[in-house]
């Protein structure tokens, strides 16, 4: 475990040395701007329309940098050669694997805190009280973290096999597809011929269920977002990011090197 | 008796190649060979005969088609066997974000040093390279010799019993090239067994208690630098100035390469005192005699030579 610590240690102080928190930049500006303009809006929605405007950008940009980040996290050491002075210590492929996991995870959860209080702020700005209710936002926030952290994963999958271009398209995809499990599952019961039922069945069960992770309406909306949900969104996420990672770990011990 | 360092049985290494990867191209073929614990092994050949192959699989970088190698009794898909061997990459890279001294850290980290004692490691192995005065600058900043020597220094820094150095003087000037083979030797007085690649031929003969000589991913011989090549002279060489008065036989100087004054003229054995004699009652000034013998490089020269008319020969048979 202490070398995926020490991967995983690096591949932060890369992101954080190539800029990758730049990013925050944008987003404080965004903020800034956004809540200056909805203080013009009627009292009774400013505040849905800025916690909206705000983890949708904390997900777009998290999911830019999950995607071309995570792509970038094995195949980028594999094009420059970096891994080989890095394979030739006592360390397991796997090990490194997790580690780069493990160190995107940790960038885009200090990304994603920082833009979650930045929300905060705004949200400061706009209706000049922060309530317990408001809570709900930090869950919210936390649940990006969590489609980040699995987008991260396939990206990485995907990146064992095939090429950089390649697995951001099918990252991006599959990620599009997994927005609509739901509607997969209630095609089901619809009229459907039962080769195309038993697709969507098998589709539903297997992909990344994304629309698990959409809960911005609950929080635009102050309403609470129950603990058995949290709970079970963190375990679908880990045994989804674990099989994942597991996958990608074989193909990637077996890969040769150029 | 002590075990080889180095085993290697019968590896071969096949790439898919082409549009589909259907067909295969072969890297190496039936490579055996072993590296005794101690020496310092020079493995030989041109771009592209399969040395670094051959060094990418002892370093679980690839994987081998058929055929196994062992390292310090190990096999090379055992990880904690990599505690005991130092490997420079072929034209290292390394993160361009990191310092010197960051990336000897983060590597050193592996080996589960102390922060005390990779300090002390790093400080010491970038005094050993010559970078003491860079171990503050980025990578990104490095010349291609200076990222030679941080990968020797990571190489080094844990004090391997192994050492394998793919082409370890590429990119370095003459007194890098001085430096590092002084390391090399060091590490040799150390006990440290060696293997390193390299088409500089008098590097390998200078260094190596035994070379092995690959081309076309076949191990073309393995022996002492010396041995491998054959030590009979071939012939003699006189160098010698032209008089400014006085003249030199036609036969001589027909057969003589002129350098500014001097000239240099291959003769055989027998013919040498008589070659001596003329160019003296033609009052031209000896500057030296010496012996012909073939070289790694000859050798080396001899089989690209013979692996092409061989490859041309299939092409114009088709067999």
């Amino acid at each position: 475990m202490t070398h995926v610590l020490i991967v995983a240690r690096n591949t932060f102080r890369e992101a954080v040395r190539d800029r990758v928190l730049y990013n925050l930049l944008l987003f404080a500006l965004l903020m800034i701007a956004s809540a200056v303009v909805v203080g013009q809006i009627s009292m009774a929605i400013e505040s849905i329309v800025m916690v909206s405007l705000g983890l949708s950008a904390i997900s777009l940009i998290g999911l830019l940098i999950a995607v071309f980040t995570g792509v970038g996290l094995v195949s980028k050491e594999i094009d420059k050669r970096t891994l080989h002075a890095v394979l030739a210590k006592p360390l397991h492929r796997w090990e490194f694997l997790l580690g780069k996991f493990s160190g995107l995870v940790l960038t885009l959860a200090v990304n994603t805190a920082a833009m979650g209080a930045g929300l905060f702020l705004a949200m400061l700005f706009v209706k000049h009280t922060i309530v317990r209710a408001d809570a709900v936002v930090l869950v919210a926030v936390y649940f990006i973290l969590l489609k980040l952290a699995l987008v991260v994963a396939l990206a990485m999958l995907f990146s064992c096999f095939t090429s950089p271009l390649l697995a951001i398209l099918f990252t991006a995809g599959l990620y599009i597809a997994g927005l609509f499990v739901a509607q997969m599952q209630h095609l089901q019961s619809t009229q459907l011929n039962p080769q195309s039922q038993k697709l969507f069945s098998v589709l539903a069960y297997v992909l990344p269920n994304f629309g698990n992770y959409d809960v911005m309406g609950a929080a635009a909306h102050g309403r609470r977002i129950a603990a058995s949900l949290i709970a079970q969104t963190t375990l679908y996420t880990l045994v989804y990011c674990a099989l994942v990672l597991g996958i990608a770990a074989l193909i990637f011990s077996r890969k040769d090197l150029k | 008796m002590t075990a080889p360092a180095i085993e290697i049985e019968n590896l071969c290494k096949e790439y898919p190649h082409g549009f589909l990867h259907l067909r295969k191209k072969v890297s190496l073929e039936g490579l055996t060979m072993q590296v005794e614990d101690g020496e310092v092994f020079g493995f030989l050949g041109p771009n592209g005969a399969g040395k670094s192959t051959t060094i990418k699989l002892l370093m679980g970088i690839i994987f081998p088609t058929t055929g196994s190698a062992r390292i310090l009794g190990k096999p090379v898909s055992d990880v904690a066997m990599r505690r005991h061997i130092g490997y420079l990459p072929e034209q290292p890279y390394f993160y361009d974000y990191l310092t010197a001294a960051e990336i000897l850290d983060y590597l050193a980290r592996f080996h589960g040093y102390s922060t005390a004692e990779r300090n002390e490691r790093v400080q010491k192995m970038l005094k050993k390279v010559g970078l003491e005065t860079a171990g503050k600058i980025q990578l990104r900043k490095f010349s291609k010799g200076m990222l030679q020597r941080v990968g020797l220094a990571q190489a080094i820094l844990h004090d391997p019993k192994l050492v394998i150095l793919d082409e370890p003087m590429s990119g370095l000037d003459p007194v890098g090239r001085r430096e590092v083979r002084d390391i090399i030797l060091e590490l040799k007085n150390a006990g440290k067994t060696i293997l390193f690649s390299t088409h500089i031929l008098s590097d390998a003969e200078m260094l190596c208690d035994r070379v092995g000589v690959i081309a076309g991913g076949k191990l073309r011989g393995v022996g002492a630098p010396g041995s491998i090549v054959g030590v009979q002279a071939t012939g003699m060489e006189i160098v010698f100035e032209a008089p400014a008065s006085g003249t030199i036989p036609e036969k001589i100087r027909s057969r003589a390469l002129k350098s500014g004054g001097t000239y240099r003229v291959a003769v055989g054995e027998a013919e040498l005192y008589g070659t001596l004699d003329e160019l003296r009652a033609g009052a031209a000034k000896i500057i030296s005699v010496t012996q012909i013998k073939p070289t790694l490089e000859d050798f080396f020269m001899d089989l690209v030579g013979k692996d092409r008319a061989q490859a041309a020969a299939i092409e114009v048979t088709g067999k």
